[in-house]
């Protein structure tokens, strides 16, 4: 399951509406091993495209070794789908490198509902997860530890 | 001291789940060489038919090596490879899901 503060998400959704047609992308870190998503730093899509979408590679070289010294990691990578719905494509399985991450997806296809949906890739497998919008972490959860094993937070929200 | 390279998350399976890899070589060829002669397999995931995968980038300290000297781009004691899978995809078609 991903939690995500309800402001990060309102802010991807509404980063996604704007750059419409063109696909959106982003990322959301946090402290490693925390699954937490804190920081929201929207990205160029340097492919500039409606179906396609590609991290500018100098901006993500500066934004990976900021996470690193930072003591953080991508927790989200988002992007949006323009004409489809929000599932993942071949090409988001084929370049998903990251298996601790919550892959969101936010589909603006006009033709559809507007939704947002999280999954992982792991070795070419999808799995969806529950989202769950929160208005605040809980205190305790600052320090929780990743959970390798349900690939959710090992800390209970209140 | 020696060239440090950063493995990606994705290749870690292949070398021992180390984060960072101490390495040896005149240009970064020579360097993934070396790392694959001890971490099989590296190889291929960067470069086929002597020419780094379109969706891979490796940086030398700050620098793009293509915009550098790409896989002949020299190295010294000291610094710093990064290996980072581009971030990319999109809409295509669903695998599973129409």
């Amino acid at each position: 399951m991903l939690i995500i503060l309800s402001q990060l998400l309102e802010a991807i959704i509404a980063q996604a509406r704007e750059d419409h047609p063109i696909e959106t992308c982003g990322v959301i870190a946090g402290p490693e091993g925390s699954d937490l998503p804190l920081r929201l730093i929207p990205m160029r899509n340097s492919a500039n495209s409606a179906d396609f979408f590609q991290l500018d590679a100098e901006e993500q070289f500066r934004v990976w070794s900021e996470m690193e010294e930072n003591g953080e990691e991508p927790i989200v990578i988002y992007h949006s789908h323009t004409g489809s719905r929000a599932y993942p494509s071949s090409d988001d399985v084929l370049f998903a490198a990251e298996p601790r991450t919550h892959y969101v997806i936010i589909g603006t296809d006009p033709a559809r509902k507007l939704e947002t949906r999280s999954f992982r890739i792991i070795d070419g497998e999808i799995t969806e997860e529950k989202l769950r919008s929160v208005e605040r972490y809980a205190a305790h959860c600052d320090a929780h530890i990743y959970s390798p094993e349900t690939g959710s937070p090992a800390c209970q929200l209140s | 001291m020696p060239i440090v390279v950063s493995i990606p998350t994705i290749l870690r399976s292949l070398t021992a789940n180390q984060k960072r890899i101490e390495a040896t070589g005149a240009n970064v060829l020579e360097v993934i060489d070396e790392i694959d002669a001890r971490y099989p397999g590296v190889k291929d995931r960067l470069i086929s038919g002597g020419k780094m995968h379109r969706f891979v980038n490796i940086f030398v300290n700050e620098n793009d090596i293509r915009f550098a000297g790409d896989l002949k781009t020299a190295v010294q004691d000291g610094d710093h490879i990064t290996i980072l899978p581009a971030v990319a995809g999109g809409r295509g078609r669903s695998p599973s899901e129409s």
